[in-house]
């Protein structure tokens, strides 16, 4: 269960942050948020409303261009070891095996050798992966792939996770059984997610908040919360509750698109 | 099946070609110092196959030498390439000018410079094996997914286990590409260098030099045994270089997936 009454403790602060690239264009502009320690956000909204230049603002791998953003208390750059970021692409070696690449980053904190054998064993359980921990990643389907990557985000033990459309590459049902199994992890390890996506649906069912998003410059246009019950299984997907909240954030997205 | 037809197909067609050279030659009346038949190459082969194994030794020695200098030297500047922008933009014009360079006119500097003999040749077979390794390697070395770069400085990578853990392995097929390209070129460099400074004492040198000595003394069947040699050694460097490839990408890489059945 996620205690959704507790957001006493602010984990990710933004506040007026304008991210403007070299050439003048600007991504985000503005935008002022407080993420609670414990939270699932979602970021929805069209092409070029700075969702992903969110997560890298926060990631520390772009810096901002006005105004600021603390995580934990800190700057995002010295947050890094809290923090995991999933991209789109599984991003894994090509020329390392699964078990290889989930333990790549240890590997580069010069991490024992029997802690992280141990660790990286734990981990690909966890996702349901040991049986090709010797594979190479062009033998796993684009799910595994998936799961691949997510066990290695998850190896550092991060608290805050960044997801940027993770699962956008895959097939519906292979993106609605990896939702349920992250949502299941999550229930268990009380990460503070940020996640972007282009489907409603998605958000809807994973977050505690979704933060729709307008283009151009990218700004915060609706905030949503979602109140479906934890734990949220296949069966809330049929919920009564779940289809008037998709109804919801169908809607204001589409004043979003057509301003 | 396909694979035993492919291999009797290249036998069949090896065989036509000697019966054609052979069958030509019987009509024709063309003297056998400008065209010798391959009979006369095949026991050119057999009975100086001593000196021919001494010259092409050397030749292989001088172009694999060569080789070698130019992928550590290649590979050691395409990583400086890789680092420093600066520098990749302010020097890349010359690995090009490198390439363009007419080898030709340039040996008899060099030997000029070194002296000559066999350290000689190795020194232009390793100018001219040089710019396709940096300009492959730097290319590989570069074009690393920026989401990779990302997640090593998420790690807080330091920028030489960026280097030497995501940009090197990842320049790992185009540096076989600038190899294979440079496995191929080292034979000719080796030929071309020892046109010009084979040998410091009569008779005995690579086979370039061993070319020049027969066109000279007027021995065709042993030129054209000579040019078969010199021939086989590009080929061999080639498909060693090959199977070099496979064994370093066969788990990992596109290029080495086995086929699909057919």
């Amino acid at each position: 269960m996620v205690d959704q009454g507790n957001h006493s403790a602010p984990e990710i602060v933004l506040e007026s942050v304008t991210k403007r690239f070299r050439k003048g264009a600007v991504a985000v502009k503005d935008i002022s948020l407080t993420i609670d320690r414990g939270e699932f956000v979602t970021f929805l909204g069209p092409s070029g409303c700075g969702k992903s230049t969110l997560l890298k603002l926060v990631s520390g791998l772009s810096p901002v261009s006005e105004g600021s953003i603390s995580v934990d208390g800190k700057t995002p750059e010295d947050a890094r070891s809290l923090v995991s970021f999933i991209f789109q692409d599984a991003t894994l070696l090509p020329w390392r095996t699964v078990e290889q690449n989930v333990g790549l980053g240890m590997e580069l904190e010069h991490a024992a050798r029997h802690a992280r054998k141990e660790r990286v064993a734990k981990m690909l359980d966890l996702v349901g992966l040991s049986h090709v921990a010797k594979s190479y990643p062009r033998e796993l389907s684009g799910g595994m792939k998936m799961r691949a990557s997510i066990a290695r985000a998850l190896v550092s033990r991060p608290r805050i996770l960044l997801m940027d459309e993770p699962f956008a590459a895959l097939d519906e049902m292979t993106r609605d059984r990896l939702n349920e199994e992250l949502l299941r992890l999550y229930s268990e390890q009380k990460w503070t997610v940020l996640f972007v996506t282009h489907s409603v649906a998605e958000a809807v069912f994973l977050s505690t908040r979704v933060v729709i998003l307008a283009a151009h410059p990218g700004r915060v246009a609706h905030e949503i919360n979602i109140d479906l019950p934890w734990p949220r299984t296949a069966e809330t997907r049929e919920s009564k509750h779940y289809e008037e909240q998709v109804t919801q954030a169908s809607r204001l997205l589409r004043g979003v698109y057509q301003p | 099946m396909k694979k035993r037809w492919l291999v009797l197909n290249s036998i069949g067609l090896f065989a036509c070609l000697i019966g054609t050279w052979a069958s030509f030659l019987a009509f024709a009346r063309i003297p056998a110092y400008i065209l010798p038949g391959p009979i006369a190459v095949a026991q050119a082969l057999y009975n100086r196959y001593p000196s021919l194994l001494d010259s092409l030794w050397i030749t292989a020695s001088e172009a694999a030498g060569g080789l070698a200098a130019s992928i550590l030297v290649g590979v050691a500047i395409a990583m400086l390439f890789a680092q420093w922008r600066g520098l990749r933009q302010l020097l890349f014009p010359y690995t090009i000018l490198l390439q363009t360079v007419p080898i030709v006119a340039i040996a008899p500097l060099i030997i000029n410079w070194v002296g000559p003999g066999i350290f000689a040749v190795t020194v232009v077979t390793f100018i001219i094996c040089l710019a396709p390794i940096i300009a492959n390697t730097t290319q590989g070395l570069i074009s690393v997914d920026q989401n990779l770069v990302h997640l090593f400085l998420m790690y807080k990578a330091t920028p030489a286990q960026i280097l030497f853990r995501l940009r090197l392995p990842n320049a790992l097929p185009n540096l076989f590409t600038g190899i294979r390209i440079s496995a191929g070129i080292s034979v000719i460099g080796g030929l071309t260098g020892e046109l010009f400074a084979g040998s410091t004492r009569v008779g005995e040198g690579g086979l370039g030099y061993a070319i020049i000595y027969a066109n000279n003394q007027m021995e065709t069947a042993y030129l054209f045994a000579l040019v078969l040699a010199a021939t086989a050694l590009g080929f061999s460097f080639f498909f060693i270089v090959m199977f070099m490839e496979w064994l370093a990408l066969r788990n990992w890489h596109e290029s080495s997936r086995p086929q699909e059945a057919e």
